[in-house]
């Protein structure tokens, strides 16, 4: 039964996956490719948080300082060095794992809530930081220089958005793999022990703290890779694109609307959250009065009240009901302690 | 010079420490993390400039009306949306509360503009207070007065009156509370009131001398988390400490550093004091 479930999960992903690759082919639209770029790029973002959140039961208000650091460290590198960007990627996401350790270590014996203050905290501080710092100019931001349009330069023209989504694609789907990894192996299984108890966990002689390290280091570097990606994207960064509270936030809702400590919760959130939100920009936000923020943040409320188990959840019900059997409880735990 | 900037630091932490209150309050007494609580600010500060441009109330006159009116959003902003997530998994209530901030900041930008309003003649207006080396603006004394009256108040209702043990008992154990025969429900809404009167008080006395605008009240939502942790969750002596710390550092940090730094000082300050005491000065 529980193989069985996990066949089936496997099958789901994968064919949400290759669902996700034909639709840019599908509908040839530069508008529809941008929302999807920014799909793929939240659904990520999504998972990568899910495993210090969702398994592991750590709220993060914070990882918007990763996502920054990736952003920075590729962009810095290669304004001021002429690195390659897929080279400052991978430093990025390494930087972002080191700094991860290096904030959070001291912050794992601070519980729930507690925790959560402090990343928002440190996360404050690093865009402070980031916002003074001359070196990668301030608040003016930096403006990427302009290469060949070439993979190698991860640099495309504007209008064309195909190669930007399909490198996406496929950094979406390292990170599918890797969440799904995690969350199948024993580490996977650790992490949810610690979740669901500290305490428990640590009689049976889990080390907690060095897994939600582990699981700490594993997210930032997933969430910095799209924080390069981002600035290849847009072709320039400042501190309160990449680091600001909105931005960790915007992680923190749209996994929680999927479904927190699910591997669908992110991609169903991000489906619904982010062409919401763009769609209404698009048609509402030209006028400048935040309607699209108003119906955005209506809806969120709404379903907040009505699905408190996020819309993964939603779908459990359904499909409990219809079998009267195979409970999964996504999400059940109290991820704030 | 530090001696002034110690004094505006404090009024500011008195400030502060009202605004802490209130959502140390519901965080306590609920366990839920009131994300809307500084747009509960922000609609404070435009009743004020409402009450002022179009009837010329004073804010400080007005401050009642704006009270009232706050502690009535939070009464049915409970009845209609805290009531259906208060039981839900972890991160729910945030969503809500997310959701029902940026509800409320846009339609404050989409009803009044983004532009920033200031109450130019009050009753405290240009008047200064000085004593001896300290030149202090008037608007700020009053502000933190009140501020500190408003914060004994809700001390002495929580401790000392019946509804304020009912309080207290909900948020120690919500069921055994229920069996001895209290309207929890009842109790979490009035809980909410308050928690909104709190900023209701301090928005009413702020829009004397801060600009008001959809955006005003997040930034102190921001500080307000980080005095609330730091103080420990649901204590109230604990969110007044705070807030006087809080108000300390952002000013002397702003005077040693520079502006641009005295935020990153007050977060600094934050992580440093919760390696020591993980669960905040006063937490338990």
């Amino acid at each position: 039964m529980d193989r069985l479930k996990h066949l089936n999960q496997k099958k789901i992903l994968l064919g949400i996956f290759v669902l996700i690759g034909i639709l840019p082919l599908a509908v040839r639209n530069i508008n529809f490719h941008n929302i999807l770029i920014l799909f793929v790029v939240f659904a990520s973002l999504g998972e990568a948080w899910n495993i210090i959140t969702g398994f592991t039961g750590q709220t993060s208000f914070g990882h918007a300082a990763f996502f920054g650091i990736g952003a920075y460290t590729s962009t810095v590198l290669l304004y001021r060095y002429g690195v390659n960007p897929w080279i400052g990627m991978f430093l990025g996401g390494i930087i972002a794992a080191i700094v991860a350790a290096a904030v959070s270590y001291p912050c794992f014996k601070l519980k729930g809530h507690y925790f959560a203050i402090a990343t928002l905290a440190i996360a404050e501080i690093i865009q402070q930081i980031f916002v003074s710092w001359e070196y990668v100019e301030g608040a003016t931001g930096i403006s990427l220089p302009i290469m060949d349009e070439s993979l190698l330069n991860f640099q495309f023209h504007p209008l064309n958005k195909l190669p930007y989504f399909y490198i996406v694609y496929i950094m979406f789907g390292l990170v599918l793999v890797i969440a799904y990894w995690i969350e199948n192996s024993k580490m996977g299984f650790y992490l949810k022990a610690i979740r669901e108890s500290h305490e428990a966990a640590e009689s049976i002689g889990i080390n907690t703290t060095r897994y939600k390290l582990y699981a700490m280091m594993a997210s930032a570097f997933l969430t910095a890779l799209f924080g390069t990606f981002y600035a290849q994207y847009f072709l320039y960064i400042d501190p309160f694109m990449v680091f600001a509270l909105p931005v960790s936030m915007k992680i923190v809702l749209l996994t929680v609307l999927g479904g927190l400590g699910s591997l669908y919760g992110p991609i169903i959130g991000a489906a619904v959250l982010i062409p919401l939100s763009e769609y209404t920009r698009i048609n509402l936000g030209g006028t400048g009065k935040g309607v699209d923020l108003i119906i955005f943040g209506l809806l969120v409320v709404i379903v907040a009240c009505y699905q408190p188990n996020g819309i993964v959840g939603f779908f459990e019900k359904v499909r409990r009901r219809s079998r009267g059997k195979g409970v999964v409880d996504y999400g059940k735990s109290d991820a704030c302690g | 010079m530090l001696l002034q900037v110690i004094a505006s630091g404090i009024l500011m932490g008195f400030i502060y420490a009202l605004v802490a209150v209130g959502l140390t309050l519901v965080w306590g007494v609920m366990d839920i993390i009131n994300f809307a609580h500084g747009e509960f600010l922000m609609l404070s500060m435009y009743t004020a400039f409402w009450m002022y441009s179009l009837f010329s109330i004073d804010p400080l006159l007005s401050l009642p009306v704006a009270t009232a009116l706050i502690f009535l959003m939070g009464f049915i902003t409970y009845k209609i949306i805290i009531k259906r997530v208060i039981d839900a998994p972890g991160l729910t209530a945030l969503l809500a509360t997310f959701g029902l901030s940026l509800f409320l900041r846009n339609m404050a930008q989409f009803l009044w503009s983004p532009n920033y309003r200031f109450i130019n003649e009050t009753i405290v207006g240009d008047k200064k207070l000085v004593l001896g080396p300290i030149v202090l603006g008037m608007p700020q004394v009053v502000a933190s007065v009140g501020s500190i009256l408003m914060t004994t108040a809700v001390f002495y209702f929580i401790t000392k009156t019946r509804t304020g043990r009912a309080i207290q008992a909900t948020a120690l154990d919500k069921d055994t509370a229920r069996l001895m025969g209290i309207n929890t429900e009842k109790i979490y809404a009035v809980t909410f009131g308050i928690a909104g009167a709190c900023v209701g008080v301090a928005g009413a006395l702020m829009s004397t001398f801060f600009p008001t605008h959809p955006e005003s009240g997040a930034l102190y939502s921001l500080l307000a988390f980080v005095i609330v942790a730091l103080g420990g969750f649901g204590n109230i002596m604990g969110a007044l400490y705070g807030g006087i710390i809080i108000g300390l550092a952002e000013a002397l940090g702003g005077f040693y550093l520079g502006t641009q730094f005295k935020y990153a000082v007050v977060f600094l300050i934050y992580l440093i004091v919760i390696q020591v005491r993980p669960k905040g000065l006063f937490g338990w």
